[in-house]
């Protein structure tokens, strides 16, 4: 064989590139050419590695926008986006509906300093349906708030799920129940995750409060308001709320 | 006019990163590479062709701001310093992993920009090798060329320094 062609043929074999039939012919020829097999081998590890090293930036938060130059809807963006660097919260969410949304979140972080601060110190019932059965409890809750609900995994966190509960309103202007998960970590730490069907569907940064000794995080996204709560250092609960949002925004 | 706004343009936005992140090995330059990615894309947006690919038109954009910031001779990046943090691979890596990975990392600008390119749009962004010549505005067969260069010499890379490695990781910080 021709070696501008043999070789153009290993490239396209790592690649996927091949048809069956020249798929079937390189396999043969690396099954009996070591030399080659181990370049296959390790042109395929340069590009699994390239993935694990690269990969994890496609779902980092950034702020990088299309700027033009005197468009009113960006600039509007752009002071949103001043109006949550004062308040000391992180960068990079896309501010929409800032007005309309804005008396809608108080009431939850409300509602999530009062729920953590009566689930998150029961030692023997801190939740109603375990993550034993987490299907069940994410199926039962969707049914309750009305629209899918999902249970972000925080084990890059070290949290595990403990499980979750349903939880009457506070407000008698919004009567819709909220879901309330809750994780924990191997020293017992706890966070709870509220999660609460918003009617105006808008989407927000994230806002932070403080309030009965619960840190909380919060923020609009699609049909759902969260809000995450801790007692952990604030920069800490940040984070963890950033890959919550990441993890439903894949 | 195109076919197309700013919306479309910005979700295209964590592809270019990743890209940029591994073609300059640091966070700051990969960002700037991609802002002026998407400033340069936005006024050239009338040059479009509605109907084809605007992933792959953004990637040639970038190669181009890319090419233009190498030879206005900005100074280059280099990976010298780049921690694990800046490659991305701190969260929820382990500090060994980040060895290894530094180590790539490291390896990949010693490459030839042009192989550096070819090497990262095929086997990381995953363009055919069609498209990556596109992208490029070069032959499939200088595609090719490049491409073999550039994997055999990682591999080369990548063994030579493969000792390094197998050392407890908390005896060798990456850099």
């Amino acid at each position: 064989m021709n070696k501008a062609l043999t070789d153009e043929l290993l490239h396209a074999y790592v690649d996927n590139a091949l048809t069956d039939e020249e798929r079937r012919e390189v396999e043969h020829w690396i099954a009996e050419d070591a030399a080659a097999a181990q370049r296959v081998r390790a042109y395929l590890e340069q590009n699994a590695a390239l993935h694990a090293l690269f990969d994890p930036v496609l779902a980092e938060p950034h702020s990088l926008r299309v700027r033009p130059p005197g468009n009113a809807a960006n600039a509007s963006r752009w002071l949103a986006l001043a109006a949550t660097l004062v308040l000391g919260v992180g960068i990079g969410f896309t501010v929409r509906s800032w007005q309309g949304a804005s008396r809608a979140p108080v009431t939850i972080a409300r509602e999530a300093a009062l729920a953590y601060v009566a689930y998150v110190p029961e030692v023997r019932h801190p939740v109603e349906v375990t993550s034993a059965e987490e299907k069940h409890l994410v199926a039962w809750l969707s049914k309750r708030l009305d629209a899918p609900l999902r249970a972000p995994s925080l084990a890059g966190f070290g949290y595990q799920l403990l499980g979750g509960r349903l939880l009457p309103a506070t407000s008698p202007d919004d009567p819709a129940p909220l879901a309330l998960l809750m994780y924990e970590n191997p020293q017992g730490k706890r966070l709870s995750l509220l999660v609460k069907r918003e009617a105006n569907n808008a989407e927000t940064s994230f806002r932070f409060s403080e309030d009965q000794g619960a840190r909380v995080f919060y923020w609009i996204d699609g049909p759902f308001g969260y809000a995450l709560a801790g007692d952990l250092e604030r920069g800490e609960l940040q984070k963890i709320a950033r890959g919550v949002y990441q993890q439903l925004n894949p | 006019m195109a076919a197309f706004g700013t919306a479309e343009l910005e979700a295209v936005v964590p592809r270019l990163r990743r890209y940029a992140r591994a073609l300059t090995g640091n966070r700051e330059a990969a960002d700037d590479l991609t802002q002026d990615t998407l400033e340069r894309a936005w006024s050239k947006r009338t040059l479009w062709q509605p109907g084809t690919n605007l992933r792959a038109w953004m990637f040639t954009v970038m190669h181009n701001v890319f090419i233009n910031g190498i030879r206005s001779a900005r100074p280059t990046v280099s990976l010298e310093d780049v921690s694990a943090d800046d490659t991305g691979a701190a969260s929820g890596t382990s500090v060994e992993t980040g060895v290894v990975l530094g180590e790539l990392g490291r390896a990949l600008t010693l490459l030839p920009e042009e192989q550096r390119e070819v090497l990262l749009l095929v086997g990381l962004e995953q363009f055919s090798y069609a498209e990556a010549s596109d992208v490029l505005g070069v032959p499939v067969g200088t595609v090719m060329s490049r491409l073999s260069r550039g994997r055999e010499r990682l591999r080369i890379l990548l063994e030579a320094g493969g000792t390094a490695s197998e050392r407890p990781a908390n005896l060798r910080r990456v850099k």
